[in-house]
């Protein structure tokens, strides 16, 4: 047996296929439709299709939850492409549960306007698969093809509405920008990789693509310029998808011409698989580069949660306004990141409380996205806060539950998002992150102006209800819509008040 | 764990399972959901006066009566869990509330107010919230239970309010969003730089009285960050403007909650842990506490003469009386801090009554402008004689429960500095000022012609039972605790006894005595 066959069967032997039999499902799910797409009646897609693509996220999110601490967590699979960690599988619920919501948001938005619906949860489903490989990724071969696999996915989503031509320069604007965030990427990549396998420097590698052997390459080398040069740009890149500042120019636009279930799975999925990476990168291979990472990270997470919040107030398009509000959240989730990180007093589960965030702002933004799809006209991306106009008395329910993301999302107790936003400044407080802190307490007082002034627009009746979406059109609130927005809002007051096993999660950290 | 730690508990939950009870309120008939928030304002209110009567003989633990702990997942990991008691301190306030929500509670159910279900539902949740603030010893749940005010008061202010009350709504919620923020980020240093790991008021105590290394430096920045973040949340002068503006516009029963209670927050969460656990910090910004209540006292003082709307002249005169107990607490002595619990609790319970005879007054001249009427004392004397008897009640009276708080404060206040006391006491002739002038414009002299008008248009009678109510019990609370203060001072006095002695200790030896 030659060398090279005994290291492929090595390799090989690494191949838990069942590990990511999630992924496989939903691959599998995706490619299904394409086929009920053939063989199915036109009248029969629009009722089928988003049920089966339903039937293929639960399917897979149970197996996630079925194989939640399987023996292989921790080890490095595919030879080394592939590490399952707690972290991951937390992650990969987490994209599934986002995309079942989207999928419900989709199935309120897409049937107003003559789009077809199989090729839409085919991306959906593909994208989410790559989401969840991009949590788990050791080895920025997989890191790059998943994250490009998700990019272009989105490319596609964004300008679905094609008849829409805000739409269409969303998908141009967020073309571009991808395009470039993926080159900033792929060249730090490649400058991290020809340094790594650099033989005159010590602790070089001939896996420089590996994140173990990377990192070790990196804890021998932390002052190297050009590996810090690569650093940086991967970070850069990294900071495109969480639309940090100062690379958040696309996030409003592209928000707003963008259909309204893209725009949730883009604020909520997009930006929580940046944070998967930044915590897999910033605590894995790039570990030893505190002295780049800190500082670069603070200014993000501090120039974010300003620009954020000031571009936000004047904002009367409310898919804008998330965006610019997506763009405070990922300041405060910076925060944790930069707790967890940091130098002397590193806490131990910052990573957790900004998995918490994360979790906590799905459920509110999931909640608002519920009920603008609800409310939004032929012109998806014409979302006023002034059609809100007295929706409290027309529809307690969506404004209940409006309130109840809102409130989240702002941080009010007793919702979800205090919590997310508590934990995150206790991490603060131990890292002793002083400026971020000071930063971060103005940012939640301004943000108040925003998100309370939706609430007004939706509760307060001095508004004229003239141009008022909920008096021209009729809102039409399904039976299951209605369960899962419930669902949603009594989730943000529940996880508010009780963090149980999640306490105890994090009390073993 | 006995019985009455189950009370303690139904007291914060009951209001709060109304509360939800009344969010399904379309399935309900509005007469059910009436009795429903009557229950919830009342259940509170009988284990408060219960829980008063039985706390003299209660087991205690750390100084703390009816102790009982809930774990919400995270005390193990942040050492936040649910821990519910009373202490001498909290005992009075939690009385107070209970009454003044009660009486606010029944005139909420008597207002008529349009999409009442919702109304009720809102004033169940801040209620229940109130009675948390309270109970709680954690001082995470403090806080949390503090917050719980914030959006239903926006809400009901923007949709029940008056005049300006989109403006006013918001503003509100930007400076007590800014105070509670300030307030959180002390409070979570406290618990971060204590090694307390728990932010339970009794370990961080015993925490801190323990550890000298809690330094000097680090105990001025956090007092610092408390006072102005508690200061802001109870209306110190130079950030009052939200709150004469914010009462004016809410609907009487959000002012008589907001001002009465939820605004002893600050002044409390200052009695209760800045002091106690930072005398040090307390010391340093003396001064600084010292002439902003003077700010309160005299300059806002002026400003509540200066008004000619009776509902803005009882916001004003809200803000400026509590500059009396931050005087109090400046003293940093038993004696100081001791009045001015006092003093919040007549506070409480003398705002509250007044917001709610002003919005009697309205019903019946239509007007909040005092220079439109008079003569109302004919048409309605039972209204003149509880009006006169909650402003006497405000200026400080003997024989009402201010009385006793004001010249508690005066004396400590005269151990301090005599310059202060004189300043101080110039408020308490504002005040009678403003006070007995309102009377005699409202309810002596002509009445003008346009309120002749509408009083012909309107003929309302005189206060009738249902709403002499709510009023009897505020008064009732003020009559009883100006004759017998004792009912209060005696558990206040027992508290205090085992914390003050510290904190005047400590600062005895910086100042080198």
């Amino acid at each position: 047996m030659t060398p090279e066959i005994q290291a492929l069967q090595n390799i090989a032997a690494t191949n838990y296929w069942s590990a990511l039999a999630p992924e496989l499902v939903l691959g599998g799910v995706a490619l299904a439709l394409l086929v009920v797409e053939l063989l199915l009646p036109k009248r029969a897609l629009a009722l089928v299709v988003p049920r089966v693509a339903i039937c293929g996220i639960v399917a897979a999110l149970a197996w996630t939850l079925h194989d939640w601490s399987a023996f292989w967590l921790g080890r490095e699979l595919f030879g080394g492409l592939v590490r399952q960690t707690t972290d991951s599988q937390i992650m990969r619920a987490f994209f599934l549960v986002a995309s079942l919501l989207v999928s419900f948001i989709a199935t309120v938005v897409l049937p107003r306007q003559k789009v077809p619906r199989v090729e839409f949860f085919h991306v959906l489903l593909v994208a989410t698969g790559a989401l969840m490989l991009l949590a788990q990724s050791n080895h920025f071969v997989l890191l790059f093809v998943a994250l490009e696999t998700v990019t272009v996915a989105f490319y596609i989503l964004v300008s679905y509405f094609r008849a829409s031509p805000l739409s269409l320069e969303a998908g141009l604007k967020y073309l571009v920008m991808g395009s470039l965030s993926s080159a900033l990427l792929l060249f730090g990549i490649v400058l991290l990789y020809g340094v790594a396998g650099n033989p005159l420097l010590a602790g070089h590698t001939a896996q420089s693509m590996n994140f173990t052997a990377l990192g070790e390459f990196l804890r021998h080398n932390p002052d190297q310029p050009l590996a810090l040069v690569g650093a940086a740009l991967v970070l850069s890149g990294i900071a495109f998808k969480i639309g940090a500042v100062p690379f958040q120019i696309w996030v409003p636009d592209v928000y707003q011409g963008a259909p309204t279930p893209v725009t949730a799975f883009l604020a909520v999925s997009s930006k929580a698989a940046g944070f998967a990476l930044l915590l897999i990168l910033v605590r894995g291979p790039f570990l030893a580069l505190g002295q780049l990472t800190l500082p670069l990270l603070s200014v993000f997470a501090a120039l974010s949660l300003f620009f954020g919040n000031l571009a936000a107030l004047p904002q009367r398009n409310v898919k804008r306004l998330m965006g610019l509000s997506g763009v405070s959240h990922a300041g405060f989730l910076l925060i944790g990141v930069v707790a967890a990180i940091a130098p002397q007093d590193a806490v131990s589960w910052a990573p957790a409380a900004v998995y918490f965030y994360l979790f906590t702002y799905l459920l509110g933004a999931m909640a608002v996205f519920g009920v603008m799809a609800h409310l939004a006209g032929d012109d998806d991306a014409d979302q006023d806060l002034r059609h809100y106009a007295g929706l409290a008395r027309k529809s307690p329910l969506l404004s209940a539950v409006l309130a109840c993301g809102l409130g989240s999302l702002a941080g009010i107790p007793p919702l979800a998002g205090f919590i997310g936003k508590l934990l995150i400044f206790v991490a603060a407080f131990h890292a002793h992150l002083w400026v971020l802190l000071a930063v971060a307490i103005v940012a939640v007082v301004i943000s108040i102006y925003y998100y309370f002034g939706w609430m007004r627009a939706a509760f307060y009746e001095d508004a004229s209800p003239a141009e008022s979406r909920v008096y021209v059109g009729k809102i039409h609130l399904g039976v299951a819509a209605s369960l899962t927005l419930v669902a949603l809002a009594l989730a943000t007051v529940l996880l508010g008040a009780y963090q149980g096993p999640f306490g105890q999660w994090i009390a073993t950290r | 764990m006995n019985d009455a730690t189950h009370l303690l508990q139904l007291a914060v939950a009951a209001p709060l399972a109304g509360g939800l009870i009344l969010a399904f309120g379309n399935f309900i008939p509005k007469r059910i959901c009436k009795l429903i928030a009557f229950i919830g304002f009342l259940v509170p209110l009988l284990v408060a006066l219960h829980l008063w009567w039985a706390y003299a003989a209660a087991p205690k633990t750390s100084g703390y009566a009816f102790l009982s702990a809930t774990d919400f997942g995270l005390s193990r990991a942040l050492g936040i869990g649910l821990k519910l008691g009373l202490n001498g301190i909290s005992l009075p306030l939690f009385v107070m509330a209970a009454i003044v929500g009660f009486a606010a509670g029944l005139v909420a159910l008597q207002s008529g107010a349009e999409r009442l279900k919702l109304y009720l539902m809102l004033l169940l949740v801040m209620h229940g919230g109130l009675m948390g603030v309270f109970a709680s010893v954690d001082i995470f749940f403090f806080y949390f239970f503090h917050e719980f005010a914030l959006i239903p008061t926006f809400l009901m202010v923007g949709l029940w309010g008056g005049r300006d009350r989109n403006y006013a709504a918001m503003k509100m919620t930007i400076y007590l969003t800014a105070g509670a923020m300030l307030s959180l980020a002390g409070l979570i240093a406290i618990y971060a730089k204590s090694n307390a790991a728990s932010f339970d008021l009794i370990n961080l105590r015993l925490a801190l009285a323990g550890d000298g290394a809690f330094l000097a430096a680090l105990q001025h920045n956090l007092f610092g960050l408390l006072l102005f973040g508690f200061g802001i949340l109870v209306s110190l002068w130079p950030f009052h403007s939200w709150a004469p503006l914010g009462y004016g516009a809410a609907p009487t029963s959000v002012s008589m909650l907001h001002a009465g209670v939820l605004k002893k927050f600050g002044l409390y969460g200052l009695v209760q842990i800045a002091l106690p656990l930072l005398p040090l910090g307390g010391q340093d910004w003396v001064t600084w506490m010292v002439w902003l209540a003077l700010g309160n006292i005299v300059v806002i003082g002026l400003v509540t003469m200066a008004q000619r709307d009776l509902k803005q002249m009882v916001g004003f005169g809200s803000v400026m009386h509590v500059g009396y107990g931050f005087l109090g607490l400046a003293c940093l002595s038993t004696l100081g801090a001791g009045g001015a619990v006092l003093f919040m609790v007549a506070h409480g319970l003398s705002v509250a009554l007044l917001f709610l005879l002003t919005s009697q007054i309205h019903q019946r001249v239509g007007t909040f402008d005092m220079t439109q009427m008079g003569g109302l004392v004919k048409r309605a004397p039972v209204l003149a004689a509880f009006f006169s008897a909650a402003i006497l009640a405000s200026i400080g009276l003997p024989g009402f429960a201010g009385f006793w708080g004001e010249l508690t404060i005066f004396v400590a206040l005269w151990q301090l500095s005599h310059l202060y006391t004189a300043l101080a006491l110039t408020g308490v002739v504002i005040s009678a000022v403003y006070g007995l002038r309102a009377v005699a414009k409202v309810f002596f002299g002509e009445p003008s012609e346009e309120h002749v008008r509408y009083a012909a248009a309107n003929p309302t009678a005189d206060l009738d039972w249902p709403a002499r109510i709510p009023a009897l019990v505020l008064l009732a609370g003020l009559f009883f605790l100006g004759f017998w203060p004792k009912a209060i001072t005696a558990p206040l006095n027992d508290t205090l006894a085992t914390i003050y002695p510290a904190v005047e200790a400590a600062v005895k030896v910086v100042a080198g005595q």
